[in-house]
């Protein structure tokens, strides 16, 4: 601890730093109070709970248990006491892995040429375009939610019009579907994405697609050696943006879904409701957590791995 | 390797031809006339500078060359071949962009790399070249460097190998030193000079400083709004200015109005403020009014009252190390600008307030197109 240097100091100049480092940590009260509050202890109750026995009604009885981790992957015959694997939260686990991987690309492919678009445009146009992007946020999400389930229901516009033009002669079963959730997901975090890689481009600097044509590369060349290496920080961050909420989305698949296509937010909401199992509910949860955090290590790992010219 | 570029200057075929290259950004009302009916010829192997101040439209001349922009009208022609309509990256044409436009992501080897990859050069000849072109410009030791962590200087040199190593036809060089302090600029007009030479690639150079023209090139073309006012090398230039835009562009230059006494074929006598001096007449300048452009240091200083000296008042000197300019008014009112080298050991013996008489030199005085 005591290096020369500290040795050498003047007995002003150790007040003046203490003095320093009591102003840098009054500084930080707010956000040390917002960890605490807002992160840690609430993650240290569901942390708790996910530990002990279930209540009869609801809550919990406070003595340590394994039964909520051990009912995220085995369920307990009730009958002949045979553990097996609980099967239903498997397809859930994996339903929702697929869902946010595929909105996340979904997404990728709409939102990357949609920022290139408006990163081109004329700098006067762009808070313009940008505001376009941001107008759904205006409205509440089961708002949204419900307008594309009215679009998309047996007897909403796409159907009518598709019946009435004779293209079909049933209605197409839209809703309730993967593929309704899918869209619902991408529909509601495309800005999510949009917005990070808009970021990132409109620091891009054009001139260096000009000095690519000058040296022979192609459009594609341009795309994959130029545009994607240097805006990839937007990419990363856009995609983290919409595959951790993406993971755990409730309100989405629940609406567009109907029962069959339950994710793991509705999975952890029917634990805390109607399920009565606090404990597999805050096991569930943090089960989320853990394949969020490994999902988020993998993906950054192997972006900064990748380099074309490696 | 590609065979090096022929440096026979006799080549039938010019380098690069405009002609009557016209360019007209945007429509309507908004519609501005960048490039107005420009014809040059650039020969193989020459190191051709376009000279012009701001907004002249050089950037834009450059900039149709490369394929960036396609020309309104006309056509511009590589070793004979329209190449109007091609894409830059079918041109075999470099450029060093003036914001050098480096890949911030790659390193200076990489980026050197770059335009060999793509032209699809076996992976040997490219570090064969890359290497070669690091040595040329001096960057072997920081060629694992990310081109975002190396100075201006190094950039300037990084963006030239760049451009060169795919072995161009014309390189174009957009004002590439005017991002860099007096020294260093002044080195890299004497490299660039250098590289010009051991490649044998055209160079089209674009700046709108006059000294870097005068110095580097072979032949300038002096441009303003749009038109090329003359082409010709620097002597004739500087010397033989066409018009007053280029007699004031290049160096600083005295205007004198004269009046045609009498003609003998390409020669005339003319009266200026009161002195009778004889002078040639370019081709197309009529009298009997004419404008003659005369410059400082073309003028000897003598006491005044002498026959075939400009008399005036000496009104001013200013000290400028190596010479000193005189400022006169001469008689009939026109002001004049001598400048004459500080000889070592006496002061001058002219007064300030007191009369003065100026010589030209013989055939100093250009008569000007208006
Ligand atoms: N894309 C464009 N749209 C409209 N006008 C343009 C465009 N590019 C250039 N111009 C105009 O054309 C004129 C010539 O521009 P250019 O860039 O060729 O000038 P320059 O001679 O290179 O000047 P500088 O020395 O400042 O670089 C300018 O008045 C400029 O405003
Ligand atoms: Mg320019």
């Amino acid at each position: 601890m005591a290096r020369p240097s500290l040795r050498t100091r003047s007995p002003e100049e150790q007040a003046a730093r203490s003095a320093r480092i009591r102003a840098s940590w009054l500084l930080s009260t707010p956000a040390l109070i917002l960890l605490t509050f807002a992160a840690f202890g609430p993650l240290l109750i569901v942390l708790a709970y996910s530990f002990v026995a279930p209540g009869e009604y609801s809550g919990v009885v406070w003595e340590l248990s394994g039964q909520g981790w051990f009912e995220v992957l085995f369920t307990r015959d009730i009958f002949d006491d045979t553990v097996s694997l609980a099967q239903a939260h498997l397809s859930i686990f994996w339903r929702s892995a697929s869902l946010s991987l595929l909105t996340t690309l979904i997404t990728l492919i709409f939102g990357f040429p949609t920022a290139y678009f408006i990163a081109t445009r004329p700098e006067r146009q762009r808070p313009l375009w940008l505001f376009l992007i941001t107008i759904p946020f205006w409205t509440n999400l089961l708002i949204r939610t419900f307008a594309i389930m009215e679009v998309i229901r047996n007897e909403g516009i796409v159907n009518t019009v598709l019946l009435n033009l004779g293209i079909i002669d049933q209605p197409l079963q839209m809703l309730y579907t993967y593929g309704s959730v899918l869209l619902g997901m991408a529909y509601v975090y495309l800005p999510l994405m949009v917005l990070p890689i808009y970021a990132s481009m409109e620091r891009f600097d054009f001139r260096l697609v000009e000095a690519g044509y000058d040296l022979y590369a192609s459009r594609l060349d341009i795309l994959r050696l130029i545009v994607l290496p240097i805006v990839k920080p937007g990419i990363v961050a856009g995609s983290i943006l919409v595959f951790v909420p993406s993971l755990g989305a409730y309100v989405t698949p629940r609406v567009l879904g109907g029962g069959n296509n339950m994710m793991l937010g509705n999975l952890i909401e029917l634990q805390f409701g109607q399920g009565r199992n606090w404990p597999l509910g805050a096991a569930l949860s943090i089960t989320l957590l853990i394949i969020v955090a490994c999902a988020l290590v993998f993906y950054v790992r192997a972006a900064n791995r990748e380099d074309p010219h490696g | 390797m590609q065979a090096p570029a022929p440096t026979d200057t006799t080549s039938p075929l010019p380098a690069i031809e405009a002609r009557r290259v016209t360019k007209i950004f945007g429509e309507g009302d908004d519609a501005f006339q960048a490039l107005d009916a420009v014809s040059l010829s650039i020969r193989e192997n020459e190191f051709f500078t376009l000279l012009g101040p701001s907004g002249c439209g050089k950037t834009t001349l450059l900039r149709l060359i490369a394929g960036f922009e396609q020309p309104s009208a006309g056509h511009i022609l590589l070793e004979g071949k329209n190449i109007s309509n091609l894409p830059p990256y079918k041109r075999p044409v470099n450029t060093v962009f003036q914001s050098y436009a480096l890949f911030p992501h790659l390193t200076v080897a990489q980026n050197i790399a770059f335009g060999l990859q793509r032209l699809g050069k076996p992976k040997a000849e490219v570090a064969d070249t890359v290497e070669r072109m690091l040595r040329l410009v001096k960057m072997e030791h920081l060629k694992d460097r990310r081109t975002s962590n190396i100075s201006g200087g190094q950039q300037q040199r990084v963006a030239l190998a760049r451009a060169l190593a795919p072995r161009p036809r014309v390189l174009l060089l957009d004002e590439p030193l005017s991002a860099l302090d007096l020294k260093l600029r002044k080195e890299m007009q004497i490299e660039l000079k250098r590289l010009q030479g051991e490649t044998g690639i055209t160079f089209i150079f674009v700046t709108h400083d006059q000294e870097e023209a005068l110095t580097m090139s072979d032949r300038i073309a002096v441009m303003s709004e749009g038109k090329v006012l003359q082409v010709g090398g620097p002597r004739e230039i500087y010397d033989r200015p066409a018009d007053r835009f280029v007699a004031s562009f290049i160096g600083d230059t005295n205007f004198l109005p004269a009046q045609v006494i009498s003609t003998a074929g390409p020669r005339a006598r003319l009266a200026v403020c009161g002195v009778e001096i004889s002078a040639a007449l370019p081709e197309g300048v009529e009298g009997p009014a004419l404008t003659m452009a005369l410059r400082p240091e073309q003028l000897r200083l003598e006491a005044a009252g002498a026959a075939g000296a400009l008399q005036g008042v000496l009104k001013d000197t200013v000290y400028f190390g190596t010479d000193t300019h005189f400022h006169i008014t001469l008689t009939d009112g026109t002001p004049l600008i001598a400048r004459v080298q500080n000889a070592r050991t006496a002061e001058h013996a002219f007064r300030v307030g007191e009369p003065i008489g100026a010589r030209p030199q013989a055939d100093a005085l250009q008569a000007l197109h208006d």
